[in-house]
């Protein structure tokens, strides 16, 4: 059983990067690769939580993650506003102190930490797909 | 997540264990806020016992070093940071904004 849906909260982002680990350890990555694998999916679900489902309070997401090959491909869905990844402003990663953005970083994470993010929003349902390889 | 606050004559140690997501962070961002509303405005962020930091936990330094830095002199540093969250730092590039050091009498010391 790949896919585990969980309710859209906080709470359950230990849980969400518990199986993620789960299925990238039985795929041979490193301790290295699984740690950057939580942290984007930590991210992404933070995200749908934060920005998707603003002032929902029973949402649900649905987590699937895979391995495909030496890859291993994590899918998430919610059925909240659209939130797309690619029109996120890239943070500036020079900016002083003072001029640091505070938003945007996450995406910004999901994007170096993984080798393919993908969004697509159809009908009421939008999913992000997030693929990395094994080094 | 767990946080120890110590007061020193020159500086505050907070050590934090554990993970620091976006649900423990407030929780995090509302520890330091407290130092700085007390006047405090050195302090040392230890974490050896910290197994995980997302970018919410970044933001929570960020905005405690940017108020920390309004007053002269005081400074957010951090301490025995951990490889992996040492990388995940690197990555948002978080890292020049932040003095790091081995160990916490170092730290509290430098200020």
């Amino acid at each position: 059983m790949s896919k585990i849906t969980y309710p859209a909260k906080f709470e359950f982002l230990d849980e969400i990067r518990e199986f993620v680990a789960e299925v990238a350890r039985a795929g041979g990555f490193t301790e290295k690769e699984i740690y950057s694998l939580q942290l984007a999916a930590d991210e992404a679900a933070s995200n749908i939580i934060e920005h998707a489902y603003v002032g929902v309070t029973d949402a649900t997401l649905d987590l699937n993650c895979e391995l495909q090959g030496d890859a291993i491909v994590i899918t998430m869905r919610d059925q909240g506003a659209p939130f797309n990844p690619a029109k996120v402003k890239q943070p500036n990663l020079k900016a002083k102190l003072s001029e640091r953005q505070i938003g945007g970083l996450g995406v910004y994470l999901m994007r170096k930490l993984m080798d393919e993010v993908h969004y697509e929003s159809k009908g009421k349902t939008n999913t992000l797909t997030m693929i990395k390889r094994r080094a | 997540m767990e946080i120890t606050t110590q007061e020193f004559k020159h500086g505050d140690l907070v050590a934090v264990k554990g993970r620091v997501d976006s649900a423990t962070a407030p929780e995090f961002a509302k520890a330091l806020e407290k130092l700085n509303e007390n006047g405090r405005f050195k302090i040392a962020v230890e974490m050896s016992g910290l197994e995980y930091m997302s970018s919410a936990g970044f933001r929570a330094l960020l905005a405690c070093q940017r108020n920390c830095k309004k007053y002269n002199r005081g400074e957010l540093v951090l301490v025995q940071v951990p490889d992996r969250i040492r990388e995940a730092l690197e990555l948002a590039g978080f890292t020049e904004l932040f003095k790091t050091f081995d160990n916490s009498v170092e730290a509290v010391g430098n200020f």
